[in-house]
């Protein structure tokens, strides 16, 4: 269990490295996009969510586990879409591909 | 063959690859849409490997929540480009209660049989998780204009706050130390769910980049503390990945600003706007018509737009390319420089004029567009004020003097769309108004980049 957490801590802290220098890179053209693209991924919270409702151990897990499955799927979808939605909008005025 | 379990690790690390790819791409707006395919592979994968899950025994429920789930979601998805602040704030108030409702299942579920330090990451986990609901609730609800916008301070706020979120850690403490003080956990969630509130009722909508920023990435690191409690490294590392996203932009945010984090936070700008109002003084202006506007710039061969919130208040986005056609097409060179803060949320301008079909080419960031300033005829500020207030680099009075601005001032003629000599956001008057160069345009943006447009293409005889 300590051992978890420690190694837990390895992955986070690579994870936070490896984060700043990606996004660092990012255009401030596409800061908004960034905001909505990370918040889909973020909602990966919903793996932790589909267990514990699935697990039915108590009535309050299974309760508060569904209405998370809820927030954190509206996260992916929404989030999913307006980013797509946004990319498309950014067009270079380079020459124009047929 | 293979154990499910392995089978389902399996999907969790191709869509951690998946993930950081998907951030690796978003670099550059010629990958950017790979960026999301990735992302959404990922989920897939990792949504699918779950459902696999030999545990799960209520399929219903998830199912319930699946359904639910796309149907709000889809909408959220498909709201007008004008409202992206308040539903990024919002997906920031959903994801914070995802995780806050998992971390109070897990605490229930394991009490009073859970370690110190496990203790710790999920009140770190709740924490975080109830404070960004709130306040990311606050913030949409002043984005969308249901709330007012003004910041709303009062004596004694910041002990308040801080006295908040020092008997939330105490609470978390004691929980740490004795983790069978069950009726103690409900306070540790409703306090921060207050501090939330409080936190962004002071917030004004000029600051409302910083503070987005900083709720993204709480949401993150909460989302990262909850990939502690469950032992789930795909989620440590999107959770990472995500506050590391929120921090980097409310670094530039703040920097864009010349204030510091504490500064936005536990904010001066309410007393200065007291202090300015005094001292407001009339000074002759020089005004000019659409014709005379529009005269002017077919004259240039060199055009900045300086778009600003009021651009996206008038809706005056779509006229503008009119305008930006307009003048391209008499070979004027016509580029945008957007300053950082511009508008409500980081890249905010940049989305609301890709939405225009402006090319994105033609979207300068500050330091890109200030080297051509003085070779630049017109500088054509729409709806934006303090970022390109030259007080910022000359006066240190100013409660803006350090700010990094738009250089406006140093172009051969600068333009100005307001409404009215009213002050901006932080009731600072604006010396670019008073300048021998300068010509306001008195006027809604909209209307008035309509007029000149009009103007424009009389001229040429296409009435």
């Amino acid at each position: 269990m300590k051992l978890d957490l420690i190694t837990s801590l390895y992955v986070f802290m690579l994870a936070a490295f490896i984060g700043f220098e990606v996004i660092r890179r990012v255009s401030p053209l596409l800061h908004t996009p960034l905001m909505s693209l990370t918040n889909a991924l973020d909602a990966i919270a919903v793996v932790g969510a589909i267990i514990l409702a699935g697990e039915h151990k108590s009535n309050l897990a299974a309760i508060l586990g569904t209405i998370a499955i809820v927030a954190a799927t509206s996260n992916i979808v929404g989030g999913f879409l307006i980013t797509d939605r946004m990319l498309r909008m950014f067009k270079s005025s380079g020459p124009k591909k047929p | 063959m293979m154990p499910t379990e392995t089978f389902i690790e399996i999907t969790y690390f191709i869509a951690t690859i998946l993930f950081i790819l998907s951030l690796k791409w978003l670099s550059s707006p010629t990958t950017a849409r790979h960026g999301v395919w990735a992302g959404e592979i990922g989920m897939a994968l990792a949504i699918g490997g779950t459902l696999l899950y030999r545990g799960i025994v209520d399929y219903k429920l998830v199912a319930i929540g699946l359904v639910l789930g796309c149907i709000i979601g889809v909408p959220l998805g498909k709201v007008a480009m004008t409202a992206v602040p308040q539903r990024t704030a919002l997906s920031h108030a959903f994801g914070a209660l995802c995780v806050t409702l998992v971390g109070t299942s897990e605490f229930y579920l394991r009490a009073p049989n859970i370690s110190p330090f496990m203790m710790a990451v999920l009140s770190m986990e709740v924490i975080l998780g109830s404070l960004t609901f709130t306040g990311s609730l606050m913030a949409a609800g002043k984005l969308q204009e249901i709330l007012p916008q003004r910041p709303i301070t009062y004596k004694g706020q910041n002990f308040v706050n801080l006295g908040m979120l020092g008997l939330a850690i105490a609470i978390a403490v004691i929980l740490v130390l004795h983790p069978d003080k069950t009726t103690l956990f409900p306070a540790m969630i409703i306090i921060p769910l207050l501090f939330g509130v409080m936190l962004v009722i002071p917030i004004g909508g000029a600051d409302m980049p910083t503070v987005i920023s900083l709720l993204n990435s709480y949401a993150g690191l909460s989302a990262a503390a909850m990939g502690f409690v469950l032992n789930s490294k795909l989620l440590i590392i999107a959770g990472a990945l995500d506050g590391s996203s929120g921090f980097i932009l409310s670094v530039i945010m703040s920097k864009a600003m010349n204030r510091s984090f504490t500064n936005v936070l536990f904010g001066g700008f309410g007393q200065i706007q007291a202090a300015a109002a005094g001292t407001q003084e009339q000074r002759p202006v020089k005004s000019a018509t659409a014709e005379e506007a529009a005269a002017i710039l077919a004259a240039a061969n060199k055009v900045v737009i300086v778009p600003g919130y009021g651009m996206a208040v008038a809706q005056a986005q779509h006229k503008v390319r009119e305008l930006f056609d307009a003048l391209t097409k008499r070979g004027v060179d016509v580029t945008f420089g957007i300053h950082p803060v511009a508008g409500r949320m980081p890249g905010h301008m940049n989305v609301l004029l890709a939405e225009a079909d402006i090319p994105y080419d033609k979207l300068l960031d500050m330091d890109a567009i200030n080297g051509d300033m003085a070779q630049t005829d017109v500088a054509l500020v729409i709806g934006a004020n303090d970022v390109t207030n030259p007080a910022a680099r000359t006066d240190a009075s100013s409660p803006i003097f350090g700010m990094p601005i738009l250089d406006v001032d140093k172009a051969r003629t600068v333009m100005v769309i307001k409404r009215s000599m009213a002050a901006g956001f932080a009731g600072i008057d604006n010396p670019l108004y008073y300048l021998d160069q300068t010509l306001m345009l008195f006027g809604d943006a909209k209307n008035f980049v309509g007029n000149i447009v009009r103007e424009l293409s009389g001229g040429d005889g296409h009435h």
